[in-house]
């Protein structure tokens, strides 16, 4: 009987076993995961601001696992992949045929020095499940003052949820009537609003409307959560009353130890087939890989559509012929009920104009409508009713052309 | 792509004026393209540029100020002192390889 070995039981690793189990009827799937909770990532967004409550994006990691595959809830240790085997903390060894790693990223406050002084304090998160309820919790009752959302280091899980978060907080500021006691700075690593010139220029003038300072090119060196600032590599320093940083993102820490990532513990791939360079029975799905796309959901739900024909040919020693390029498709909030959607690949920038979509459709790309903001929160229900079970989408896994226009930066 | 006269060679180059081909570059180019920027070369320059150019020729891609610093060995503050302001983007223009991505 061949093995399966699935490592990470969240968006990208339910996915794939969901998809897999029903081809392979005879083989032994086994999934690890250190939780038993699976968490609905793009609701922590809205949670600091009440829209969602906590218990919304919570539901059992095991209500989602296939029948058939065996779920073990563990802390991995370390991968042998020149003996195929994994062996968990406490000692258990798990043999596989085949591997696939999707254990995701992770924020990391502990890589800069003085972060995780102000933790839970004057420096909040949004990027985990206890992070984004404190960070409510704070919102209640503060009273103003300087608001910095900074962005430690790219790359970052969901790119576009910092300038979403700063949308909304506005709003939210302005629904309270507090807005003119809230100074808002975002302050990012990049040239810009964004990574992509089309949309920086479009998301960048949305923060000029709403009056929020953009600090570009700031490399951060270090918090002084007392003093209540930040500085940067070259020497500039940007005070604050509240901090939300999006904390160095880094892969499991697994994955260095078995030697097996790259410099922030990504697992170097194929940008087309996800198989990793350097071993024939091991692919990385999801957030874990170094595939130059967003780290994204929908990056891995289109990636996973195409994987499932790849792996199935693979194992039969067959070419894969399945090539994925790199598609995502995102919603960003920008407050008072509305959003935008983008949505771009390896090779193209998001870009203006209409995304078809029978029976909904269209909706409008890098513009802000409220059909965009009701697409956001009708995606949670697809999430765990049709994503997480592996069902279709009427979605292409492959980026588009049609409704597209070209602009000029 | 269009092409420029850099130092006497004439090499190709993209919108942004970084070289498109690796093995167009030399020192006395590398030289212009950093007065361009406001840069003045020195040994320390000359170490990080030639590294860079190396670390690309082995990856196929250009190093993160996070690799030139933890593979590299040139600290991420140095980084800063010896090419202000942008040093990922300016260390990649002197040295002939592409514009780091690391942003998607």
């Amino acid at each position: 009987m061949k093995r399966l070995l699935i490592l990470g039981a969240g968006t990208a690793g339910t996915m794939a076993a969901n998809k897999l189990a029903k081809h392979l009827p005879d083989w032994k799937i086994t999934m690890v995961d250190q939780h038993q909770t699976h968490y609905y990532q793009p609701g922590y967004l809205f949670i600091p601001f009440g829209a969602y409550t906590p218990d919304e994006v919570v539901k059992p990691t095991k209500k989602f696992v296939p029948e058939g595959v065996e779920l073990i809830t563990a802390t991995i240790d370390q991968v042998f992949p020149d003996d195929n085997k994994v062996v968990l903390e406490g000692g258990q060894e798990l043999p596989y045929d085949y591997l696939i790693i999707a254990t995701g990223t992770t924020p990391r406050p502990d890589q800069t020095p003085g972060m995780e002084d102000g933790l839970r304090d004057n420096v909040h998160e949004f990027y985990t499940y206890e992070g984004t309820t404190a960070l409510g919790e704070k919102l209640k009752t503060w009273e103003g003052g300087k608001l910095v959302v900074q962005i430690c280091e790219m790359p970052i899980k969901c790119p576009v949820a910092p300038l979403e978060f700063t949308f909304l907080a506005d709003a939210f500021f302005e629904e309270k009537g507090m807005r003119d006691k809230v100074d808002i700075t975002y302050v990012t690593p990049l040239e810009g609003a964004f990574t992509k010139p089309v949309a920086s220029k479009h998301l960048g003038s949305m923060l000029d409307d709403r009056k929020i300072n953009l600090e570009p090119d700031f490399m951060i060196e270090s918090v002084d959560a007392e003093a209540g600032k930040i500085v940067s590599f070259d020497e500039r320093e940007i005070p604050f009353d509240l901090l939300v940083t999006i904390p160095v993102n880094m892969g499991a820490d697994f994955i260095a130890k078995s030697d097996m990532g790259d410099d922030l513990n990504y697992v170097p791939v194929d940008p087309q087939t996800l198989l990793s360079k350097k071993y024939d029975n091991v692919f990385a799905l999801g957030d874990a890989s170094d595939i130059p796309a967003s780290k994204a959901g929908s990056v891995a739900h289109f990636a996973v559509d195409l994987f499932e024909k790849n792996f199935l040919a693979h194992i039969q020693g067959l070419p894969m012929t399945e090539a994925f390029d790199g598609h995502a498709n995102c919603f960003i909030e920008s407050g008072h009920g509305k959003g935008l959607l983008i949505d771009f690949n390896y090779d193209t920038e998001p870009l203006p104009g209409k995304y078809p979509l029978p029976g909904v459709g269209p909706f409008s790309l890098l513009k802000e409508t409220e059909l965009n903001h009701w697409g956001k929160l009708m995606f949670r229900w697809m999430y765990w009713n049709i994503l997480l079970p592996g069902k279709e989408l009427p979605l292409p896994a492959l980026m588009s052309m049609a409704g597209k226009e070209k602009e000029a930066v | 792509m269009p092409t420029a006269t850099i130092a006497g060679h004439e090499v190709q180059i993209n919108d942004e004026g970084f070289l498109t081909e690796y093995d167009e570059w030399s020192e006395d180019i590398a030289a212009e393209l950093a007065g361009n920027i406001g840069v003045e070369m020195t040994p320390r320059h000359w170490e990080v540029i030639k590294w860079l150019r190396e670390d690309y020729k082995e990856k196929g891609e250009t190093a993160t100020t996070r690799r030139v610093q933890t593979v590299g060995g040139f600290p991420t503050k140095e980084q800063f002192q010896l090419f202000p302001k942008k040093p990922a983007k300016k260390m990649a223009y002197i040295a002939g390889v592409p514009k780091p991505h690391g942003c998607v």
